[in-house]
C-alpha cells in the first residue's frame, strides 16, 4: 500500500494546459493562441538582441557563482524600483521603499501575499478585479488570504463597467487589500483611462485600501515606459503606500530565467529597513535566495544606457 | 561554499565549457520551462541520486520537480506533505529534525504550516559522534507516520554520518514503525568524492521498499549556487501513484513560482547527458572533495603536532564541507576577536576557508583558544 492511495489526480493548469494540449495536437493547421507569450510574425519565439547583447557582456566579465543575497541582486532591485516609480520619483529618491528580487511574477507576488498574510492584521481579504489573471486567485489562498471579488469587465460592452467598479470599490469594507493590474488588464486587455484611474485612487484612498499593483506588462503594453507606470506612480504620488509585483517576462523576453521584483512603498527609509528584515525571512524558507542570470541580464540592460535605450 | 587554495570561489571547468556550449546555441531561447522544470535535467538528476541500475526508476515509479535550489525542493515537498500526507492537510503529523542540523530546516517546514517540529538526537557531544542509540530510541518513541528529515551525506553542520551498518538499523526502525523518509542531499560527490558512495543511503532505503522523497541541491557539486539548481525526488509504490504526487506538486510550484528558471537546469541536463562532459564533471567534483580532504589531514596533523588538548581524530574523520571542531562558544569568541577567524559559535568550520597558506595560523589559533579557554 503507498502513502498516496488517496491523493487526486489535479487537474491540467488552465493557461499552461492550454500548450501542453496544443503540443500534443498533430493537425498541420494547429495554432497556439493560449498562453501569454510574445511571438514574431514567424510565430517564432523572439530573443531581444539587447538581451544577447548583455549576455555577451555578462559572459565576458567572468563572474562566479556565489550566491546572491537574500533579497537579491542590488543593482537589479534598485533598477526595478527606479524603472516603475521613476527617477524622480520623491518614494524612490528618499529610499522609502524597499524592492526585493522575486521569482518572475509569480514569486514576487507570492512573496507579496506571504507578506501580508503574516503582516497585514487588519484583513483577510483581497478584492480582484473581475476576472482576473487565473493564478492569482491560488496564490492568494495558498499564502492563507481570502478572495473577494469587484466588478471591472463589462461583457456586454466588452470594456470597462467602470460604474460597477466604483461602486463595488466604494463599498469594500475599510483596510481590505485590492489588487490592481496596473496597465494591459490580463485576460481582458481593458484598462482604465488616467481620469478613471485619479478617481480610483481618490476612492481607495477614502476607503483607506491596501493598494497591491500587479505590473507584468510595463512598456509592453502602450510601447512607453512612463504612460505604462502612470498608475503606479499616480497612487504613490497621492499618498498611497501601495505594495508592487513587477515582473519582465514579457517586456524582456525573459520569461524563463524568473526575473521579477516585489516593492513595498514605506513611510520612511527606517520602515523600509524593517520591513526589508521581514521579506527575507519570508524568502530564506521558500528557496533561500534568487537565481541571478535573469537579474544580471535585466540589470545588465537597464544600468547600461546604450542598451536600455536599445531595450 | 567551496574556496580554492587561493581562497577563491571556483566556477567548475566543464561548468564554463557547457555556458560556452549554451551561448554558441543560436536554437535557444528564454521561454518557460514546464511548470515541473526541465525534463531532461528531471530525469538525469534522479538518475544520480537513484543510481543507472535502480529498481524504481526501472519500475517507473520515481518523479522529479526541478525546484529553485535543495530549500526549494525540501519547501515543494513540505507542501505537499503538508496537504496530502498522513491524512489531508493533517498540520499535525510530527516532523523530526536532528539535533543540530541546518537551521533552515525548521523554518521551511514550519512555514509549510506544521505545528509540530521536534528534534532528534544525533550529535554527541561527549564523544564527538553519533548518538546512534538516543536516535534509534526517538525513532522508536516517535508517533507512527512521522516524517524525518535525513542527511544523505555529509551532514550539516557535523560532518558526522551513519555508517552503512548504521544506516540499516535506522531504516529497520523507520520501516517496522512507518516513519516517513525525507532525504536531504546536498553534497552528493562533494562529500567522499563518489557519487555512489555519497548516495548509499538513499538507494539503500529505496532497495527496502520505502516510498521517500530527497530534496537534491546542485549548489556545492556543481559550483552553481546562485543559478538555484535542485530537484525533488519522489520514489513511489507505482507509476501510478507518483503521478498523481506530481500532479499536486504541480499545483503547488505553481503559485509558488510558476516554473523554474532555466539557466541552472540546461548545464546540468546538458553535463549528466553526455558521457565526455559527465566524465568531466566527476572529475572537477573530486578535485573539490580531495582538496577538503586534503585540509582536513593536514589540519589534524598540525593540531596533534602542536600537542593541542583533545583528541582531533574527528576532524579526518568527519565528511563534507564543516566540521564540528568541537570548540566551546568561549573558544569560538576568542577565535573571532582575538584571531580574527570567523566560525559558528557552534565551533562549526568550513573546511573549504582552510588554504594551504592559512592552515598554520588556524592551527595555531585552535591550539591558542583551547589552551587559553575553558
Amino acid at each position: 500500500s503507498s502513502w498516496w492511495s488517496h491523493v487526486e489526480m489535479g487537474p491540467p493548469d488552465p493557461i499552461l494546459g492550454v500548450t501542453e494540449a496544443y503540443k500534443r495536437d498533430t493537425n498541420s493547421k494547429k495554432m497556439n493562441l493560449g498562453v501569454g507569450a510574445y511571438r514574431d510574425d514567424n510565430g517564432k519565439p523572439y530573443v531581444l538582441n539587447c538581451v544577447r547583447k548583455a549576455e555577451a557582456m555578462i559572459a565576458s566579465k567572468k563572474m562566479d557563482k556565489e550566491y546572491l543575497p537574500i533579497g537579491g541582486l542590488a543593482d537589479f532591485t534598485r533598477a526595478s524600483a527606479e524603472l516603475a516609480l521613476g527617477e524622480n520619483s520623491e518614494a524612490f529618491k528618499s529610499g522609502r521603499y524597499v524592492t526585493v528580487q522575486g521569482i518572475s511574477g509569480t514569486g514576487s507576488l507570492r512573496i507579496g501575499a506571504n507578506f501580508l498574510q503574516r503582516f497585514f492584521k487588519a484583513s483577510r481579504d483581497v478584492y480582484l478585479p473581475k476576472p482576473s489573471w487565473g493564478n492569482h486567485t491560488p496564490i492568494f489562498r495558498d499564502a492563507g488570504m481570502q478572495l473577494q471579488a469587484y466588478r471591472y469587465y463589462d461583457p456586454k460592452t466588452c470594456s470597462l463597467d467602470f460604474s460597477g467598479a466604483m461602486d463595488d470599490i466604494s463599498k469594500i469594507p475599510e483596510k481590505s487589500i485590492i489588487l490592481l493590474h496596473a496597465c494591459a488588464h490580463n485576460p481582458t486587455g481593458v484598462d482604465p483611462r488616467q481620469e478613471q484611474w485619479k478617481e480610483l485612487a481618490a476612492t481607495v484612498k477614502k476607503r483607506n485600501l491596501l493598494v497591491y499593483f500587479d505590473m507584468a506588462y510595463q512598456g509592453f503594453a502602450s510601447g512607453d515606459i512612463n504612460r505604462d507606470a502612470w498608475a503606479v506612480r499616480y497612487f504613490i504620488e497621492q499618498g498611497i503606500n501601495i505594495v508592487l509585483s513587477q515582473s519582465f517576462a514579457k517586456n524582456m523576453g525573459l520569461y524563463g530565467e524568473r526575473a521579477g521584483a516585489f516593492t513595498v512603498i514605506c513611510s520612511d527609509a527606517d520602515e523600509a529597513k524593517r520591513v526589508e528584515s521581514q521579506l527575507k525571512i519570508l524568502i530564506r524558507p521558500m528557496y533561500s535566495n534568487p537565481p541571478v542570470n535573469g537579474a544580471r541580464i535585466a540589470s545588465m540592460i537597464l544600468n547600461t544606457p546604450d542598451l536600455r535605450k536599445e531595450w | 561554499a567551496y574556496r580554492t587554495d587561493e581562497g577563491q570561489p571556483w566556477v567548475l571547468p566543464v561548468v564554463k565549457k557547457v555556458e560556452q556550449m549554451i551561448a554558441n546555441d543560436n536554437s535557444l531561447n528564454h521561454e518557460y520551462l514546464p511548470i515541473l522544470g526541465l525534463p531532461e535535467f528531471r530525469a538525469n538528476a534522479s538518475r544520480i541520486a537513484l543510481g543507472d541500475d535502480s529498481p524504481a526508476i526501472k519500475e517507473k515509479r520515481v518523479g522529479s520537480v526541478q525546484s529553485l535550489g535543495g530549500t526549494g525542493a525540501l519547501r515543494i515537498g513540505a507542501e505537499f506533505l503538508r496537504r496530502w500526507y498522513n491524512g489531508n492537510n493533517n498540520t499535525a503529523t510530527p516532523v523530526y529534525v536532528s539535533a543540530p542540523s541546518w537551521e533552515n530546516h525548521n523554518s521551511v517546514f514550519m512555514d509549510a504550516g506544521f505545528k509540530d517540529i521536534r528534534t532528534y538526537h544525533y550529535w554527541d557531544a561527549a564523544k564527538r559522534g553519533l548518538d546512534l542509540q538516543g536516535l534509534l530510541n526517538d525513532m522508536e518513541h516517535a508517533p507512527e507516520s512521522s516524517i524525518f528529515i535525513l542527511h544523505a551525506c555529509a551532514h550539516n553542520p557535523t560532518g558526522t554520518d551513519p555508517t552503512p551498518e548504521q544506516w540499516k538499523q535506522i531504516a529497520a526502525v523507520m520501516k517496522r514503525r512507518s516513519l516517513f523518509p525525507f532525504f536531504d542531499s546536498a553534497y552528493q560527490g562533494f562529500a567522499s568524492g563518489s557519487l555512489d558512495k555519497d548516495a548509499w543511503a538513499v538507494r539503500y532505503f529505496v532497495s527496502e521498499g520505502f516510498e521517500l522523497f530527497c530534496a537534491q541541491s546542485f549548489s556545492k557539486n556543481f559550483g552553481l549556487y546562485n543559478e538555484r539548481v535542485g530537484n525533488l525526488t519522489v520514489v513511489g509504490k507505482d507509476t501510478d501513484n507518483v503521478q498523481r504526487v506530481l500532479s499536486q506538486m504541480e499545483k503547488i510550484v505553481r503559485t509558488t513560482w510558476s516554473n523554474p528558471p532555466s539557466q541552472g537546469a540546461r548545464i546540468v541536463a546538458t553535463t549528466l547527458s553526455s558521457p565526455q562532459l559527465f566524465d568531466e564533471w566527476k572529475g572537477n567534483v573530486k578535485t573539490m572533495a580531495d582538496r577538503v580532504l586534503l585540509m582536513r589531514s593536514e589540519l589534524r596533523s598540525r593540531l596533534e603536532a602542536l600537542g593541542t588538548p583533545g583528541t582531533w581524530n574527528h576532524i579526518t574523520e568527519q565528511i563534507g564541507m564543516f566540521s564540528f571542531t568541537g570548540l566551546n562558544p568561549k573558544q569560538v569568541e576568542y577565535m573571532v576577536k582575538e584571531k580574527h577567524i570567523y566560525l559558528m559559535a557552534s565551533g562549526r568550520i568550513n573546511m573549504c576557508g582552510l588554504t594551504t597558506k592559512n592552515l598554520d595560523y588556524v592551527a595555531k589559533s585552535i591550539h591558542e583558544a583551547v589552551t587559553k579557554i575553558q
